[in-house]
């Protein structure tokens, strides 16, 4: 055998190695699907998205569940969005080269990995109790907020460095002061990438559980939030609960909430690839 | 001839990178309405230099100057001068088109638009005359608002000459604006550099000796950070007086 043939065995080798990790997440991915829309797809129906959780399963519904994440879907957003891609913006176009923001940027990247357990802890310090929150909403989103506020942070710098420095010279020499260029040519072309990361750490937020019932939010909550600073349950919290019950006709429930979390979670994905994809095309640089 | 006023004109500057010392007591005048080229090996300060003229430099971290750069016999460094003024008055255009990723008409009036500037007939005259300036209307008058992108190389130059133009700028700067082009385009850029000299002043980077033989009025040779020689381009080319000057011009190094 030749030295060369011998680099083609291994190359092919490769190949069936990588297709065979590749099938493994595909497939584990494959039959938790068929199996949760197995066991709910039969659930769900109007009556299940829109009744109120019930101690008897089959009267059942999530629909304080889908609101409260809707609620805290909406109010996370706009509490991490501005906070995150403001930090972001500092960082990168801003922040002078020094230890303290190497150190700034070090714990940053840190936090992202920190567990969200921890920043239910944190929340219910602060905001529960401290600022006297309660299990609210508001609690809740501003804790979520925390723990998405890294991603959030990082993927702006990422598509923000993206930028090439050409763009912004050109700018700087026709007069255009930091601001300027960061509002007209930086943003609109890191745009995309911001909002990708975006929708991603939102899609993180919607799955959350542990922080929000640290925090305090009930799985038994009878009426649907109408303001910030009600009570509220989550998808995941009423998945969580209708899991431990012993009873197999929760369990049905439970697989009926994953199906909804999950379509919640792949229209968010789904929204960030197809804009990654749009603003892609509109810019080569 | 009778000698013309200094537009610009350094008086024992020094430039540092942090420690490092990148450009040595440099003075050197740039006449009005001529074309003042640059030359010298890579890493000679000759760009530098080219980018304390506008302050291009005062975003790079540990980057400082001693010494004065005067423009119209002010100096550009006092504390009190705002950058985007002086920008305004030294227009800049980058080895590398940058267009930047807008339609054509965008580009060009850019300028006029951060400066508050809203009245669309006189964004449009102003966008029509530049690009007529750099003759490029004829070339994208139909698709001025398609994307800045989709030019070809030498026309997003044209159209980055254009964009500087724009804001009517009395200086501009050319940090080595025909390298990455091709020879058609790189006669066009020469051209109307030679048609732009008439109003404005005109400082251009080149690694191209011909280059600066064939457009530049003085040229100044760079070396290590030093401004080794500054004499009229067919003096200097001709008749050197430094030997680092006559190895270089002749193709001994560089």
């Amino acid at each position: 055998m030749t030295n060369s043939d011998r680099n083609r065995l291994k190359d092919k080798a490769f190949q069936v190695f990588g297709v065979f990790c590749t099938f493994i997440g595909l497939a584990v991915l494959a039959i938790f699907l068929i199996d949760i829309l197995i066991d709910g797809l039969g659930r769900i129906n109007w009556e299940f998205l829109n009744n109120l959780p019930s101690r008897r399963a089959h009267r059942a519904g999530i629909y304080t569940a889908w609101i409260g994440t809707l609620w805290i879907l909406l109010l996370t957003t706009v509490i991490a969005f501005p906070l995150g891609i403001s930090a972001g913006i500092y960082l990168e176009e801003y922040a002078k080269k020094s230890r303290m923001a190497t150190i700034l940027e070090i714990n940053i990247a840190n936090l992202a990995g920190v567990p969200s357990i921890i920043y239910g802890l944190l929340g219910l310090e602060i905001f529960v109790r401290l600022m006297a929150l309660g299990g609210s909403l508001l609690a809740g989103a501003l804790t979520l907020s925390l723990l998405i506020l890294p991603i959030v942070i990082v993927t702006t710098r990422e598509a923000i460095k993206a930028v090439p420095r050409s763009i912004r010279e050109g700018s700087f020499a026709l007069g255009a002061s930091k601001w300027q260029t960061v509002w007209h040519q930086v943003l609109p072309a890191s745009f995309g990438g911001i909002l990708t990361g975006v929708i991603l750490a939102m899609s993180r937020a919607v799955g959350e559980a542990a922080p929000l019932i640290v925090i305090g939010a009930l799985a038994y909550v009878p009426f649907a939030p109408a303001s910030p600073m009600d009570e509220f349950t989550v998808l995941p919290i009423q998945i969580f609960n209708w899991i431990s019950r012993p009873q197999a006709a929760f369990a049905t429930n439970a697989a009926a909430a994953i199906i909804v979390l999950l379509l919640i979670t792949f229209i968010l994905n789904g929204i960030a690839v197809y804009l990654r994809h749009k603003w892609q095309k509109r810019i080569k640089w | 001839m009778k000698n013309k006023k200094n537009k610009l004109e350094a008086i024992g500057l020094n430039a540092y990178y942090g420690d490092f010392l990148a450009l040595k007591n440099i003075s050197v005048a740039m006449e009005e309405n001529q074309v003042t080229a640059f030359i010298g090996p890579s890493g000679c300060g000759k760009s530098t230099f080219l980018r304390t003229l506008n302050r291009m430099n005062d975003y790079i971290d540990g980057f400082r100057v001693e010494g004065e750069i005067l423009l119209d016999e002010q100096d550009i460094y006092r504390k009190e001068v705002r950058v985007d003024e002086l920008r305004k008055q030294v227009g800049m255009v980058f080895q590398k088109p940058n267009p930047f990723p807008k339609t054509i008409y965008e580009n060009v009036v850019y300028g006029l638009k951060i400066q508050g500037i809203k009245d669309k007939e006189l964004l449009m005259e102003t966008a029509e005359n530049t690009l007529r300036q750099t003759t490029l209307w004829e070339e994208v008058k139909d698709k001025l608002h398609k994307s800045a992108l989709a030019l070809s190389g030498g026309q997003q130059q044209r159209l980055c000459i254009a964009r500087a133009l724009a804001i009517s700028p009395s200086v501009l700067l050319m940090d080595e604006p025909t390298s990455a082009l091709d020879p058609i385009s790189t006669a066009k850029i020469e051209e109307l550099i030679y048609e732009l000299k008439k109003n404005y002043t005109i400082v251009i980077v080149t690694h191209n000796m011909q280059q600066a033989g064939r457009i530049s009025d003085h040229t100044a040779f760079f070396y290590m950070g030093e401004l080794v020689e500054f004499a009229k381009t067919k003096t200097l080319f001709t008749s050197p007086k430094d030997t680092r000057t006559q190895n270089y011009i002749t193709g001994r190094f560089g």
